[in-house]
């Protein structure tokens, strides 16, 4: 042995921080708890914990007379809720998030699609930007601005005019339910709102989902006798599902729970957030407000449940 | 005799590369052909050619006489064994074993007996429920090769099917291929780049440089004859003589090759023909000694019986072989 060899140990790390290093790399599991700490605690008491507040809100009761919250146990405030024009909310609000969600994905897939498998380089960049982009602008300004689009003087019906295609807007506009006077104030003006707003959401996970099939399952399916439509159908389709989904999760549970694209662009007619919004606001019926917000919640928890029993998640 | 590929003057350009460059083969019907070269000689887009994923940007391809341009994967009766297997990994081994007879429209029942005669060929009998993700390697490659045997492809494609196993299960592979092959009397088509696999399986090998076909013959030719110096180098462990030694050995090709264990370290006898030179290297392998001879600045390996004793470096030596032993080449 020389004098001059290294030793086998080298000597502890000086200072607070090699201090630090050192005790960390002995108890690995205190460093996993300094981490999440802070974010099990936000997530489990502040977000939780209001959640599971304002759930409890829902099992009490107003008094009609005084305006009161009555801390009492019951179900009557459920009961309320299932009247006949707070199931009509509640239906209305459910259907249009339905057709967002199956419109957001027809449109999302095949953009998604080609962003996965076709592009490269700076077309990738420019798929990145163009979908994000309008996530960049205010919520605000973009839905004032499809009002705009969409109202009776507005750019949309000067288009139509330009093609001589008015007749078809106006045959549109005539139809129940989905037609009005215009469609700024028309559930079909909602609905295009929506699903402008809530593509993005759509569109980033089912990309996810289909950049991780390999090209050479569909070159498979392809060789084994698969006509593209039955690739779609039995490989590319279910590998994408778990993508389509949790891009559903998005487009439904948002669209359930806002209030304000119905407010600015649609028919007065309220949806669940609205009326969430009315009762623990202008009406101070806080106990009916979480009730409506219970609904979401139940219909997300029976959709995700639909969707693992269907095999949603079998390709995770 | 049938022909079951045909490639005249095919090209396969991707913008400037030249990916296949005019490349002629016929492969015959219940032929075990082997498609042999280094990675981008273009073997592999050959493959492609033939089960369709690539159109052809020159010349034409037929299979078993029909034009194969512009007929899509999914009307070829040609299946494909994958490189990395492409397993549906959504799918029980019994739904992608069938799913090539799921997609013809073969009913339930019948696809399912099919499927598990298929896995029993390829000796995974009741592996039917199980996922992909749970096999090993060499039994997913035994479902992959089953999934495409199950179609009764007139061609078989392999894309170096064995490149991802371990040696042993390699080689147990490799005769189990051959001997499948034979008891099924499809023409199988394989791609590799380990020229032992190919000589040890092939009927005939095609040698892919630069998407061109450097040389096409029996195991045995391309072996003992290499026809430039690639094939020389590529297949086997000829000695390629430059041109000066064929001179004065008589030739007058650019070049020629020598295997080592034709040479041997000893004066010529009669017909046989000789060089001198002196010992540059020397290493034991086993059965034989390795012995370099420096002949005039070429090198020349010796495959010489490891009984025989091995001269000293530096030593002047003369070594001889038999006239028949040296193959012209066309390149130098």
């Amino acid at each position: 042995m020389t004098a001059f060899a290294e030793p086998l140990v080298l000597p502890e790390r000086r200072g607070p921080a090699g201090r630090l290093s050192d005790f960390f790399w002995k108890h690995p599991h205190l460093l996993l708890t300094v981490l999440l700490a802070p974010p099990l605690l936000w997530l489990g008491v502040v977000y939780l914990g209001a959640l599971f507040a304002l759930l409890l809100q829902s099992f009490f009761s107003i008094d009609d007379f005084s305006g009161l919250i009555n801390y009492e146990f019951t179900l009557a405030t459920y009961r309320q809720l299932l009247s006949e024009a707070n199931l009509d909310i509640i239906l209305r609000t459910v259907l249009m998030a339905a057709t967002v969600t199956v419109a957001s994905a027809v449109i999302a897939f095949p953009i998604a699609y080609y962003a996965a498998r076709y592009a490269q380089g700076k077309w990738k960049v420019l798929f990145y930007l163009g979908v994000m982009l309008p996530l960049w602008s205010s919520y605000l300004v973009k839905i004032y601005a499809w009002k705009l689009i969409l109202a009776k003087e507005g750019i949309l019906t000067w288009i139509f005019e330009k093609l001589h295609l008015l007749w078809l807007l106006d045959a549109w506009l005539a139809l129940p339910v989905v037609g009005g006077n215009s469609l700024s104030v028309s559930y079909t003006g909602t609905f295009i709102v929506f699903v402008y707003v809530w593509l993005p959401f759509m569109i980033l996970p089912i990309q996810a989902a289909l950049e991780r099939v390999p090209g050479n399952l569909i070159e498979a399916s392809s060789d084994l006798g698969g006509t593209p439509a039955q690739t779609f159908r039995h490989v590319l389709f279910p590998l994408a599902l778990p993508g389509i989904v949790a891009g559903s999760i998005f487009t439904f549970s948002l669209t359930l729970g806002d209030y304000i694209i119905p407010q600015i662009v649609g028919s007065s007619r309220l949806f669940i957030g609205q009326a969430v919004y009315a009762q623990q606001g202008t009406a101070g019926n806080i106990p009916l407000a979480a009730a409506f917000t219970v609904v979401p919640i139940v219909i997300m928890g029976a959709y995700l449940f639909m969707a693992k029993r269907m095999g949603a998640f079998d390709a995770l | 005799m049938t022909t079951a590929v045909l490639f005249d003057n095919v090209s396969r350009h991707f913008g400037a590369v030249r990916a296949v460059d005019g490349v002629n083969l016929e492969i015959a019907e219940g032929e075990f052909f082997a498609m042999l070269g280094p990675s981008g000689s273009g073997k592999t887009t050959c493959l492609r050619l033939m089960a369709g994923f690539e159109q052809p940007t020159g010349g034409h391809i037929e299979i078993f006489g029909e034009t194969a341009e512009g007929v899509p994967p999914y009307r070829r009766s040609v299946n494909t064994v994958f490189q990395d297997y492409a397993l549906f990994p959504h799918l029980s081994i019994l739904d992608n074993v069938a799913y090539g007879l799921m997609v013809k429209g073969v009913g339930r029942e019948e696809r399912r007996k099919a499927a598990e005669d298929a896995l029993a060929m390829v000796k995974l009998p009741g592996y039917g429920t199980r996922r992909p993700g749970q096999l090993s390697g060499g039994q997913r490659q035994r479902v992959a090769l089953a999934r495409a045997l199950v179609n009764k492809p007139k061609v078989l494609l392999l894309d170096e099917p064995l490149g991802a196993l371990d040696l042993k299960l390699r080689e147990q592979m490799q005769e189990e291929l051959k001997s499948l092959q034979k008891s099924l009397g499809i023409t199988f088509v394989f791609v590799t780049h380990d020229q032992g696999e190919a000589l040890s399986m092939a009927d005939r090998i095609a040698v892919f440089n630069d998407g061109r076909i450097q040389q096409l013959g029996r195991p045995e030719d391309v072996y003992k004859q290499p026809k430039t110096r690639f094939v020389a180098d590529f297949v086997g462990s000829s000695n390629v003589l430059p041109q000066k030694l064929c001179q004065r050995l008589g030739l007058k090709s650019p070049s020629a090759s020598l295997r080592p264990e034709a040479i041997s370290i000893s004066t010529p006898w009669d017909g046989a023909l000789s060089l001198s030179g002196t010992v540059s290297a020397h290493s034991f392998l086993g059965a034989v000694n390795r012995v370099v001879v420096d002949v005039d600045g070429a090198r020349v390996a010796v495959a010489s019986p490891a009984a025989l004793t091995v001269p000293a470096l530096g030593s002047p030596v003369t070594i001889s072989f038999a006239a028949d032993e040296l193959h012209p080449m066309e390149d130098a």
